[in-house]
C-alpha cells in the first residue's frame, strides 16, 4: 500500500462514531514471521487514552477493518501500539503497512483487565501465543506500581521458539527479580533449551497464593477453559480469573448485535470478564 | 423505554378526547402535510398492507382486512367501511426509522497528503422499503405491538446507559409524528395480548385513534398524547368525546384482545430457554428452518446490523454503510473466516433466545411483542410461540428427551 | 501497488457456456473505462483477438468442462493463473449442461448428431472446481455486474470479495418486495438460493429460479415440502431443481430424492 492520507465527509454530524480516524504509523516492528507491533499516531487531535486490555478497530482502507487489541502501554503517553498477526487479508495489508502509512483507527471500545483489582496480592498472568499481546499493557501497567503488588507471575506458551513474542522484552523482564516470567513451547526445535508442553502445566507449580491472587488469562477459547479450571482447581476463586473474549466485535459499541455471547455484548461488557459469568457460556457448543 | 405492562382493562376518563368524522381525519392528513410531514399510511400493494405515502383517505385500504396463519397471509374483503379493519402489515415502522441501508459517510484518499474532494451523500441516504423521500415522516395507523417495538428501539439504538446511540436512529425518531390505531380485528399469528403490548395503544404516541364503526355511524376517537398531538388535534373539527365513545373504543379493544390467534406463556420463560441449550428441540426445528432470515428481516423490534464498506474500483474512495444483518446467516458470528455457530439449530437458538430470554438482561423487557409477524411470513410455518410451548413442555415432562421425540412425532 | 510495477493482468477464458457471462463483463462499460488504467487485460476472445502469453494475475473462466481437451485445457489455464474465479451457473455448477448428468449421454449423442462418432464429449457436466483449485466462485445466471466488479476490485486491492452467501429472502425484505410464496401462494425457491440477482423475479410476482445456486445453509428438504403445500407434485419440483443449477450439490441431492420418491 502506497503512503496515504484519508479524507471523511460523514452522512451527518453524529455518525463520525462509526467511521475510523486516520492515523499515521510512526513504527513498525516485527514480532515473529507473521506478526508485527506496529506504533501509529492520529493526524490530528489527541490520541485517546485507554485502559489496559481495550481493543480498537483498525482498518486498512480499502481492505477492511478488524479489532486488535491495544498492546502498548497505559500508563505513558506515547503512540498507540498495537500487534498484528497475518491471518487474514484484512490483518495481511495491515502487517504489510510501512512506517508513513495511514490506518483509520476508531476506539478504543471495550472494558478492561481492572489491574488494580489485585493490588495487595499476587497478579498470575498466563498467555497463549498472540494472547500476550493484550496482556502486554496489564503488565505495563503492574510494572508502574510494582510494589502494590506481592508476586507477579507470567506464564506464557507459544507454539515454538520462533512464535515467541516480545522476546527480548521477556528475556529483560525474566532478569527483573521481582518477577517470575515462565515460557514454555508445544513442539521443541534445535534453538530451544527451555521448557516443552502446554502453558495449561505451568500453572499447577507456579509460585503464587490463590487465596489472594487475581489471574488474568489470554488465548486460544480453549487454553483459557483448561487454565481457568486448573487455576479454579489450586483454589483460585472463579470470579478472580478474569479472560479476554474472542467474538465478532464489529460496530464495538453495542449496536449491531454480532457479538453476542448469551446476554453478553463482549465489546461493550467485555472483552475481560471473569470466569464465574463465562463458565457456563463456554460449555455451550456453538453459543 | 416502555417498562410497565398496558392496562388494557381499565377504561380511560374522556378528557381531551376528540371524536372526528371521515372528513375529519382527512383533515388530519392535511394538517400533518401542511405541518412539512411526509405521511405514511397503511396502503394495499402487491397483496398485502404496506406502509407508504399517503395523501388522501382514498389511499388507506377501505373495506380490507387479512386472514394470517403460520406461513399464511391473504387479503380478504371485510365487507364494510372500515379503514382500519387489518392486523400487523408486511412490515413495521422498523423500515421507516431504521432503513435497511444508510449511509454512514464517504472516504476517500489521495496520493500526496493534499486533500481531495469528497462527495456529498444525498439528503436521504436510507432506501427503506418503503421509499418514501427524506423526512420527517407522520406514521398513521401503528398498532400497539409495533409502537411498543419503537419504544424497544429507543431505548436499545437511543443511547442506553451502556452503547449507542445511533445518530440515524435518533434523528427519524426525534422528528416522527406517531398516529397510533386500536387494533380492532387481530389475526391468527397474533399474541401482543400475552405480551402486555396490545391491542389499545397506551403510550408513546402523539395521536391514538379508534376506528369507531357501526351500521349507523363510521367515527374516530382520537386521544392526546403529547402537546404536540394536542395542538394537532386542536385544528381538527370535531366534537368533544363522551364517556359512550370511550366505552365504545374500550369495546373495540376488549373484543380484540379476546380473539388474538396465538398466545404464548412468558411466566418464566427465560429460565426455560436458558436452561434448553441442549434441548432436541432446536434441532426439530433445524429439520424446518430455511436459514431465509425472513423472521429476522420482519421482526419490529430485531436491531443487528453489519457494518459495509464499498470501495470503487480505482480504491481511492469507500462508502460505510449500515445495513441490516441476520443472526441467521452464517457470516454473522464469524471470527477469521470461521463460523462459531455452523448449525442453524444454534442459530435459532440464539434468536429465540436472545428474543424471548437475554433480551430481559439486556433491556429489560422481551424482544417480542406480539405481532406474530415471524411466524406468518416464515416459508417454513416455524411458530414461535408453538416451539416456546414445546421447550416448556419438555421442561415439565419427566424426560426432556422422550417429551421432545413425542413431539417431534406429532409434528 | 505502485505506478512503477507493471499493471495487474487479467485473462478471461471460456470452456462450454453461452457465453451470457462474458457479455456482462462487456456490458459493465463505465467500470471498464475506470479500470482501462489500472489493469491489462490479456487475453478476453470476446472483446479483443489480442493474445499475451501468461502468467496473468487473475483468470476469469467461464463455463463448465464437457470434453476431454477442456479436461486439460483447465489445467493449463490454472498453470499460468495467479488467481482463478470461476464465473456464472456454469463454472461453478456444471450449469444447465449438467441435465446430461442425470441420463445417458450416449442417448443424446445418437439423438442429436446425425453421425456422433466424431463426437468426443464426457459423460458429465462438471464446475471447474472439480478439476482445479478456485480461488472464488462468483455464481449467476448470468452473473450479476456489480458483483463481477466487486470481485475485480477486490482482487486488485487485495482483499476477499464481498459477495453474501445468504438467501435471495434478504435481497426481497431490503428492497420492500411482498413475500410471493406466503402471500400469494407462488412456488419460490428464494429461501434456498443465494443472493446477488437483487431478488428480480419475485419483485415481478414471480417465484425464484434458483439462477444463483444454493445459499450457504440450504434446507431444500423443507422447501420441497412447502412446495408440496403449494400444489407442486414431486415431479414438478424434480424439474425446478434441475435448471441452471441442476447439479449444485444440495439440489442435486433433493432433485435424486425426489425423482427417488416419485418414481414408484
Amino acid at each position: 500500500m502506497t503512503r496515504t492520507d484519508l479524507e471523511y465527509s460523514p452522512a451527518a454530524a453524529g455518525d463520525e462514531a462509526m467511521l475510523p480516524s486516520p492515523y499515521r504509523i510512526t513504527q513498525r516492528r516485527e514480532d515473529t514471521a507473521d506478526t508485527v507491533t506496529l506504533a501509529m499516531e492520529p493526524l490530528s487531535g489527541e490520541q485517546p487514552s485507554f485502559v489496559a486490555g481495550s481493543f480498537m478497530m483498525v482498518e486498512a482502507f480499502g481492505v477492511g477493518e478488524v479489532p486488535i487489541s491495544i498492546s502498548g502501554d497505559p500508563t505513558r503517553p506515547g503512540p498507540l501500539e498495537h500487534t498484528i498477526r497475518d491471518v487474514g487479508a484484512v490483518t495481511h495489508a495491515l502487517v504489510d503497512s510501512e512506517p508513513g502509512t495511514v490506518l483509520g483507527v476508531r476506539g478504543p471500545y471495550g472494558n478492561g483487565w481492572n489491574v488494580a483489582d489485585g493490588v495487595g496480592g499476587d497478579l498470575v498472568v498466563v498467555a497463549g501465543g498472540i494472547g500476550l499481546a493484550p496482556l502486554r499493557p496489564a503488565l505495563l501497567e503492574a510494572f508502574s506500581r510494582r510494589g502494590d503488588f506481592d508476586r507477579v507471575v507470567l506464564l506464557y506458551g507459544a507454539r515454538r521458539s520462533e512464535d515467541v513474542l516480545y522476546a527480548d522484552q521477556l528475556v529483560a523482564w525474566r532478569e527483573r527479580f521481582d518477577i517470575d516470567v515462565q515460557i514454555t513451547v508445544d513442539y521443541r526445535t534445535p534453538d530451544w533449551d527451555g521448557r516443552v508442553g502446554l502453558v495449561t502445566g505451568l500453572v499447577p507449580r507456579a509460585g503464587f497464593d490463590p487465596n489472594r491472587t487475581l489471574a488474568l488469562v489470554c488465548g486460544p477459547e480453549v487454553m483459557m477453559r483448561l487454565v481457568a479450571t486448573s487455576l479454579i482447581d489450586r483454589g483460585v476463586p472463579a470470579s478472580r480469573v478474569r479472560l479476554s473474549m474472542e467474538r465478532n466485535m464489529h460496530c464495538g459499541v453495542g449496536l449491531c448485535g454480532h457479538c453476542q455471547l448469551r446476554e453478553l455484548f463482549l465489546c461493550v461488557d467485555g472483552p475481560v470478564l471473569s470466569y464465574d459469568r463465562l463458565d457456563p457460556l463456554m460449555t455451550v457448543p456453538e453459543l | 423505554m416502555i417498562d410497565s405492562p398496558v392496562d388494557n382493562t381499565t377504561q380511560r376518563a374522556a378528557g381531551s378526547a376528540v371524536v372526528v368524522g371521515r372528513a375529519g381525519l382527512q383533515t388530519l392528513v392535511d394538517v400533518l402535510a401542511t405541518r412539512g410531514y411526509t405521511v405514511l399510511g397503511p396502503t394495499v400493494r402487491d397483496g398485502a398492507i404496506i406502509h407508504s405515502k399517503i395523501t388522501s383517505l382514498d389511499d388507506l385500504p377501505q373495506g380490507w382486512g387479512d386472514t394470517q396463519e403460520a406461513g399464511r397471509y391473504r387479503l380478504r374483503r371485510r365487507g364494510d367501511d372500515a379503514l382500519f379493519g387489518f392486523a400487523s402489515g408486511a412490515q413495521s415502522a422498523k423500515p421507516t426509522l431504521y432503513p435497511t441501508s444508510v449511509m454512514l459517510g464517504r472516504r476517500s484518499r489521495n496520493g500526496n497528503g493534499a486533500p481531495t474532494s469528497v462527495g456529498t451523500p444525498p439528503a436521504d441516504a436510507g432506501e427503506s422499503g418503503d421509499g418514501a423521500s427524506a423526512g420527517p415522516y407522520a406514521l398513521l395507523g401503528v398498532r400497539s405491538c409495533d409502537l411498543h417495538a419503537i419504544g424497544i428501539h429507543d431505548w436499545v439504538l437511543g443511547g442506553r446507559p451502556d452503547a449507542g446511540p445511533d445518530p440515524d436512529y435518533e434523528r427519524r425518531r426525534r422528528d416522527l409524528f406517531l398516529v397510533a390505531v386500536t387494533c380492532g380485528d387481530p389475526s391468527g399469528t397474533c399474541f401482543c395480548a400475552s405480551m402486555g403490548t396490545g391491542p389499545r395503544p397506551d403510550r408513546g404516541y402523539d395521536l391514538a385513534l379508534t376506528e369507531l364503526l357501526d351500521d349507523q355511524t363510521h367515527q374516530f376517537l382520537l386521544e392526546p398524547g403529547s402537546p404536540l398531538g394536542a395542538n394537532v388535534l386542536a385544528q381538527l373539527p370535531g366534537r368533544p368525546a363522551e364517556d359512550a365513545d370511550l366505552a365504545a373504543a374500550h369495546q373495540v379493544a376488549q373484543s380484540a384482545a379476546g380473539r388474538m390467534g396465538r398466545t404464548l406463556d412468558t411466566d418464566g420463560l427465560r429460565e426455560i430457554l436458558y436452561s434448553a441449550v441442549n434441548s432436541l428441540v432446536w434441532e426439530d426445528i433445524a429439520a424446518r428452518c430455511l436459514a431465509c432470515e425472513n423472521c429476522t428481516m420482519v421482526c419490529p423490534t430485531c436491531f443487528c446490523t453489519s457494518i459495509d464498506d464499498t470501495t470503487d474500483l480505482t480504491g481511492t474512495t469507500t462508502e460505510r454503510r449500515r445495513v441490516w444483518d441476520s443472526c441467521f446467516s452464517s457470516a454473522f458470528s464469524g471470527v477469521h473466516g470461521r463460523s462459531i455457530r455452523t448449525t442453524v439449530a444454534s442459530r435459532y437458538r440464539q434468536w429465540m433466545t436472545h428474543k424471548l430470554a437475554s433480551w430481559i438482561d439486556q433491556f429489560g423487557t422481551s424482544g417480542c411483542v406480539g405481532c406474530g409477524r415471524c411466524i406468518t411470513w416464515c416459508p417454513a410455518s416455524i411458530d414461535l410461540t408453538a416451539e416456546a410451548a414445546n421447550l416448556r413442555a419438555e421442561r415439565n415432562g419427566a424426560n426432556g428427551a422422550q417429551a421432545s421425540r413425542a413431539l417431534r412425532r406429532t409434528t | 501497488m505502485t505506478e512503477t510495477t507493471a499493471l495487474p493482468s487479467f485473462a478471461v477464458w471460456k470452456f462450454a457456456s453461452c457465453d451470457g457471462c462474458q457479455l456482462t463483463l462487456l456490458n459493465c462499460e463505465d467500470e471498464l473505462l475506470a479500470l482501462a488504467g489500472k489493469i491489462h487485460i490479456a487475453y478476453f476472445p470476446e472483446a479483443t483477438r489480442a493474445v499475451a502469453e501468461g502468467p496473468y494475475d487473475v483468470s476469469l473462466v467461464e463455463g463448465s468442462v464437457t470434453t476431454p481437451e477442456d479436461a486439460e485445457r483447465i489445467q493449463r489455464v490454472r498453470a499460468v493463473s495467479r488467481r482463478l474465479v470461476t464465473i456464472g451457473a456454469c463454472a461453478t455448477s456444471g450449469g444447465i449442461q449438467a441435465l446430461r448428468n442425470f441420463a445417458a449421454v450416449e442417448e443424446f449423442r445418437s439423438l442429436v448428431y446425425a453421425n456422433p462418432t466424431y463426437v468426443a464429449t464426457l459423460e458429465r457436466s462438471t464446475p471447474i472446481s472439480a478439476h482445479v483449485t478456485v480461488d472464488f466462485e462468483l455464481r449467476g445466471c448470468p452473473i450479476d455486474a456489480g458483483q463481477l466488479v466487486e470481485v475485480i476490485a477486490a482482487y486488485l486491492h487485495g482483499r476477499r470479495p464481498r459477495v453474501p452467501s445468504y438467501s435471495v429472502c434478504v435481497e426481497c425484505k431490503r428492497r420492500g418486495t411482498v413475500c410471493v410464496d406466503v402471500a400469494h401462494g407462488i412456488p419460490c425457491l428464494g429461501p434456498v438460493t443465494q443472493a446477488g440477482c437483487g431478488a428480480i423475479c419475485p419483485a415481478h410476482a414471480r417465484g425464484c429460479y434458483g439462477c444463483f445456486g444454493p445459499q450457504d445453509s440450504t434446507n431444500t428438504g423443507s422447501l420441497a415440502h412447502r412446495l408440496r403445500l403449494l400444489g407442486m407434485s414431486e415431479q414438478d419440483m424434480v424439474r425446478v431443481f434441475r435448471t441452471y443449477n441442476a447439479a449444485a450439490e444440495p439440489f442435486r441431492r433433493e432433485s435424486t430424492r425426489l425423482e427417488e420418491v416419485s418414481t414408484p
